[in-house]
Order: C-alpha cells, then sequence, then structure tokens
C-alpha cells in the first residue's frame, strides 16, 4: 500500500501578541508527534522552510487591522481547505478592537510622531468578517489541549468536541465555591467556556478573555455586578477588553457607558 | 556585480512580522534595515482611560512570549504611582514566576529557534531527527517552565494571577512539591543543553557595544535593580527617560531608542551577562569558563551560550526561591488610587523593559509609555548586520541571507513587542 499523504498545516499570523499560535509550541510532549502526523508546510514563527499552498488546514492568528491584511486573508482562504481561526483576536478583534471605539487617528496620534506614516484601518475586525470560516476556537489566549483537539477533529474529518457553555459549568466541575456568593464579581456566567475556570480557582472574578458564550445574559449578570458594588464604569470596562467587538459584550458595555 | 540587494521577505523564527533589506555598492554595505511590517495595535493609546488594575493584564496581551515581563514592569510602575512596595515572600514569588518564562523563553529560543542556525536546519523539528536528545531536552526545559507559570500563573501564557499589590491567590509550601523534582532535573538537562550549544561552530565577530541592564546588589538582574551601562551609566530606574530618548534617524523611518549621550545600545542576555557575571554563582561561572565564555561576551553569535548559562541559572534560582517559601501573610498588598506618576523596570528574557504610567487621583490611566527590549536593540541589529554582512561579503547571496537573518535571530527579537513602538512606513518602491 502506497504511504498515505500527510495532511499540510499552515499557521498564519494577523494583528496579534504570537501567544496562540506558541501554544502549538507549548504541546511539549505532543509536538514532534504532531509533526509526524501532519506537514507543517508553513509556520513563520516555528522554521524557515515555508512551502507554498494549497493547504489542508489552516490555523489564523489574529485580526485585521490594515489594508494589506484585508488582502492576504483572502489569499490565504484561497489557499486553505480547511480555515480554523485561533483565539480573540481572529474571532472577535481582539484588544486592539478598542480602536473601534475610538477616533483611530487619535489613537495613532497618540502613539505615533509621524502618524501619517501609519497605515492602518479604522477597525479590528475578526477573520469571519471577511472570509469564511470553517470553525472558531476562543480564548486570549486559546487552550492548548482544544488546539489539540481541533488538530485531530479535523484531520480525522469530524467536528471537534469542544464544549460550548459558561465558564460557570467549568467552576462546578472543578468544585470551586462559587465566588459570586462570596462576593467577587465576576463573568463566568456569561464567559465561553475552554479556560478550565482559572480565574475563580485563583480567588479571581473571570474578566471574559474567551469572550461570550451563545446566547448569554449579560443584562442580569450586569445587574448582579451592579448589586456587588461593581460602578457603571467597571461593568462598561470589563465588558469591552479582550472580546470588546463580541456583539454581546459589546452591547452589555455601551449600555452601562458614558 | 557592482549593486546587490539581499532581501528577506518574511522573517522565519522569530516573533513577529519582519524583514530584513540589504543594500552593497562596489563591495560595501550601504545600508542594512530591520523592516518591521508588524501591523500596530496602538496599546499605549488604548490604555488610556482604563484603570491602574487592568495595565497588568492588558500589557500582557503586547506578548504572548513574554507576558510575565509586562506584568512584573507594569505592576512596578503602577507599585511606584501608588506609593507600595512588594517584598518578603512576595517578592520572592514574582521572581519564580519571572523565572518560569525565562527558563521556558530561553528553552524556546536556544533549542528550536537559534540551534537550528548553527546545525544547518531550517526549524527544531527536523533538527530533531538527528539531535533527538537535545531537542526533547529542550522541550522538557521549556515544560516546566510552563508549569511553575502554570501553579504560580493560572496559565502559561497570560497568566492571571498577578495583580498590583501582589497575587490573587499564593500557594502552599507543598503545592511546589511536583515542579521543585521537574526543576531538579531540568537543572541536569539545562547543563547538557549549555554543554551542547558550546561546541557549535560560531562566526568571528567582536562588537563594541555600550551594554545596558539592570543590576542588584547582590543577586543577578531579574526583576529589581537599577539600570547600568558599560560606559558608567547608573541610574534609578525613574531616570530612564532623562538618560534614554526614541528618534528618528535619517535612513530609516523606525524610530531607534537611543542613549541621548551616546547612541545606540545594548540590552538583553549579552548586556545582562558581561555587567553582571559576578552576580552568578561561582560553580556556575566556572562552567561558563569551561564552557569558553569569559566574563564578558561581545559576540552576538555567542548569544546563545550566555542564554544557556542563564537557563541554568533560572532552574537553580527557582529551586532556591522555592526551598526557602514560606507562605505569605496575605497574598496582596492592599493598593488604593491615587494621582501619581510610576516608573517600572525589569529584564525581560530579551531586556530590559520599561513601562511609564500617568494616574489620575482616581487610578484612572492619563498617560502610558512603554519601551520594549526589541526596539531598544533595533540600532544595535541594524549595526550588527552592517558588519556581518561586511565580513562575509563574498558569501555568494544565499548563503549571506542567512548569515543575516542568524544575525537578527541573534537577538531572539520580539517583533509584536517592538512595532507598537516604532515609528514605521509602509515601504514604497
Amino acid at each position: 500500500m502506497a504511504p498515505k499523504r500527510r495532511p499540510r498545516l499552515a499557521v498564519w499570523k494577523f494583528a496579534s501578541c504570537d501567544g496562540c499560535q506558541l501554544s502549538l509550541l507549548d504541546c511539549e510532549d505532543e509536538l514532534l508527534a504532531v509533526a509526524e502526523a501532519v506537514e507543517i508546510a508553513n509556520f513563520p514563527e516555528a522554521s524557515s522552510a515555508m512551502a507554498n499552498g494549497p493547504y489542508d488546514l489552516s490555523l489564523v492568528e489574529g485580526s485585521i487591522t490594515t489594508a494589506h491584511d484585508a488582502a492576504r486573508i483572502q489569499q490565504v482562504r484561497r489557499w486553505s481547505k480547511v480555515l480554523v481561526t485561533i483565539g480573540a483576536c481572529a474571532t472577535a478583534g481582539g484588544i486592539q478592537a478598542l480602536r473601534n471605539f475610538a477616533d483611530v487617528q487619535e489613537f495613532v496620534a497618540a502613539v505615533y510622531a509621524s502618524p501619517h506614516y501609519i497605515r492602518t484601518l479604522a477597525t479590528s475586525t475578526a477573520i469571519s468578517a471577511h472570509v469564511k470560516v470553517d470553525y472558531e476556537l476562543h480564548g486570549c489566549p486559546i487552550n492548548k489541549a482544544q488546539l489539540l483537539e481541533v488538530l485531530s477533529a479535523f484531520l480525522a474529518g469530524r467536528r471537534p468536541a469542544i464544549a460550548a457553555h459558561s465558564v460557570c459549568f467549568d467552576c462546578k466541575l472543578r468544585g470551586n465555591v462559587c465566588i459570586m456568593v462570596q462576593g467577587t464579581p465576576c463573568l463566568g456566567p456569561v464567559t465561553h467556556s475552554g479556560c478550565g475556570a482559572i480565574c475563580p480557582s485563583y480567588n479571581r472574578g473571570c474578566y471574559g478573555c474567551y469572550g461570550p458564550m451563545e446566547q448569554p445574559n449579560t443584562a442580569a449578570l450586569a445587574a448582579e455586578w451592579q448589586r456587588l458594588g461593581a460602578s457603571r464604569r467597571d461593568i462598561h470596562r470589563v465588558f469591552r477588553t479582550f472580546a470588546a467587538a463580541a456583539e454581546p459584550f459589546r452591547q452589555e458595555s455601551d449600555a452601562h457607558g458614558e | 556585480m557592482a549593486n546587490r540587494t539581499i532581501r528577506v521577505d518574511y522573517l522565519a523564527r522569530v516573533e513577529g512580522e519582519g524583514a530584513l533589506d540589504l543594500r552593497i555598492q562596489n563591495g560595501r554595505v550601504t545600508s542594512a534595515r530591520l523592516k518591521i511590517f508588524e501591523p500596530p495595535r496602538l496599546f499605549e493609546a488604548l490604555l488610556r482611560g482604563r484603570g491602574f488594575a487592568e495595565a497588568p493584564d492588558i500589557t500582557a496581551r503586547i506578548c504572548g512570549i513574554c507576558p510575565v515581563a509586562y506584568q512584573m514592569s507594569a505592576v512596578h510602575a503602577m507599585e511606584d504611582a501608588l506609593g507600595i512596595t512588594v517584598g518578603g515572600q512576595l517578592r520572592a514569588l514574582r521572581r519564580l514566576l519571572y523565572c518560569g518564562e525565562w527558563i521556558e523563553s530561553h528553552a524556546l529560543h536556544i533549542v528550536m529557534l537559534h540551534a537550528p542556525d548553527f546545525l544547518g536546519y531550517p526549524d527544531g523539528i527536523q533538527m530533531a531527527r538527528d539531535h533527538g536528545s537535545a531537542v526533547r531536552g529542550g522541550l522538557a526545559l521549556k515544560k516546566v517552565g510552563n508549569e511553575l507559570l502554570r501553579l504560580l500563573g493560572g496559565r502559561e501564557i497570560h497568566p492571571v494571577n498577578v495583580r498590583v499589590g501582589g497575587f490573587y491567590r499564593v500557594p502552599s509550601r507543598a503545592a511546589f512539591g511536583p515542579v521543585a523534582e521537574a526543576l531538579k532535573q531540568a537543572r541536569d538537562l539545562a547543563v547538557a543543553t549549555l554543554r551542547w550549544v558550546a561546541q557549535f561552530p560560531f562566526p568571528e565577530l567582536e562588537r563594541d557595544y555600550e551594554f545596558v541592564a539592570m543590576r542588584h546588589p547582590d543577586e543577578y538582574p531579574i526583576d529589581e535593580g537599577r539600570i547600568v551601562s558599560s560606559r558608567g551609566l547608573d541610574i534609578a530606574v525613574a531616570d530612564y527617560p532623562s538618560e534614554f530618548e526614541e528618534r528618528h534617524v535619517a535612513h530609516s523611518t523606525a524610530l531607534h531608542s537611543v542613549l541621548k549621550q551616546r547612541g545606540s545600545y545594548l540590552v538583553g542576555p549579552l548586556a545582562r551577562y558581561s555587567l553582571n557575571a559576578d552576580r552568578l554563582p561561582a560553580e556556575l561561572r566556572a562552567l561558563a569558563a569551561e564552557c569558553g565564555l569569559g566574563p564578558t561576551c561581545r559576540n552576538p553569535f555567542r548569544s546563545i551560550i550566555v542564554r544557556a548559562v542563564e537557563l541554568v541559572y533560572v532552574v537553580e534560582e527557582a529551586l532556591r526561591l522555592i526551598a526557602a517559601y514560606e507562605p505569605p501573610d496575605a497574598p496582596f498588598v492592599p493598593v488604593e488610587p491615587r494621582a501619581g506618576i510610576g516608573h517600572g523596570c525589569t529584564e525581560a528574557p530579551r531586556g530590559i523593559l520599561y513601562h511609564r504610567y500617568v494616574l489620575a487621583e482616581d487610578g484612572t490611566i492619563r498617560e502610558a509609555c512603554i519601551v520594549p527590549p526589541t526596539s531598544q536593540n533595533q540600532l544595535s541589529i541594524e549595526e550588527d548586520l552592517c558588519a556581518v554582512a561586511t565580513d562575509a561579503i563574498d558569501l555568494p547571496d544565499n548563503a549571506l541571507r542567512d548569515r543575516c537573518e542568524q544575525a537578527i535571530r541573534n537577538y531572539d527579537p520580539c517583533i509584536s513587542c517592538a512595532c507598537h513602538f516604532l515609528r514605521l512606513a509602509v515601504h514604497r518602491e
């Protein structure tokens, strides 16, 4: 029997911190096995060997913030049989989407002495605003075990088994005593699971870095936050951070704006 | 062959998006540029209007490889602005967390990103076919660093447990048991890594850098100290803005961090080691000497050996801190918002990382200034490129290009960090 052709994997970076693609290199025990199972055809952070497409699976990190990147993602899509976005930047625009609520020229002028040199878009947008995305893996950063599950699933031609419930569910599974009950405001009830409920496990309220779960009741949670003493500004800020441009969080932060 | 242009359009095995552009006229290098095309994310702008307590989590997102460095410089700057000091075991735990990041970052760079240059492989994975035990050892070291980050920080990338004043939760002594065992084995792996890299073939190059690093009265610098240089600079962190500035240079639209008095300088492992070798344990100094390192090192290609010495150091330092650990009475020092200006500087794996914040009375950030190591090194990187290309000018284009890429990777550059602070232009031909 002829040896089966290994699927070709590509990893792409747009506006981001590199943390989500680092998650792949953080699979210390699995990395060499992954490299046996797939051909790592394009992963510039890890290898100077960059092979042309087409690719069976592309992992895309980062958001679209420049005209150049808006064109580049179209090219990546054309080369990719399956395109999976990884992390809050790629799935929701990331922390850099705070520009969407401001005047980007004023932002640029605040950082750069010669703002006219800078070519950047007024918004930071998710990859799905530009091309068809086959699957979105949430998190800032993503969970590396979930990344391995996504890789395995797409290589096997099945849907990834990734839970879509809230952080609360994971907290219960860990046996944590609810920190809201103890008086600490927490975004766990409206935040997509995946991190393993680490913040509540470290005596801290969830700050929503995995973005909104499906159909979150953010208004009810905001009312509970107020009851616990959070100010309008606290609520505005916490919804407007790492998944600020994700629609349910955007609406709730707007509801508590100036 | 009067004019040659050597280009690398997308630098590999570096963190972020950069390119190299080298011009040679009549056998002379006329320009060497590290071009950064990473899209700006405008952190210093988006931090304005946020609460002081949010800075560690927000600035962590500047870099997925050194988030702890951002968190540490941020909390130090905020504590300076708010007039509190974090000492004792809380400070020790911060240093321990930082050791985890150094172990992870140095092991990744040494074995997976930098070593392939010396041995002629495109990456660590392909190198593993011939150098399996070295790569597996490097990955095992990286994993131990990540275990420490996970224990103290909750997760490896963008830890959640750091706050202004200390931590949200501190571990018990017993919690360190498994990671301490792993660190003991990691020490042997780190020494083996050091011996392995020490026998690589190194291009000859001696550069006359002004080294800049932190210096502490009795420790190898990681989280605290004054800022010193090999040409006599010796200042408190708060004096950073009076000695350093970010400046336009005529040939480039990229902003370069310079010493106002003298121009370019070098931060990172070579600088830290050359200014602080006397702060390493005698046994490690002897091991470094055995591996061919003197008390200073001015060959940027040999930075991989210095990183490996530092890797051994932080593994040992982590073990020392764990052995001396007693849980503090409270996980954090309480903080109250007030108006103020604060400065923070710590040693990221790639060199000093400076933060400055201006706070309003209610603790809202009015101004933020962040100077990461790679923007401080940019001028030195370009000077290295000139020197390297001049020495290797007779090589064919491909070999010259490889040598230049390697000269950039000597820095373990963190372009995602640097770009938000560089004035960069879209290059138009």
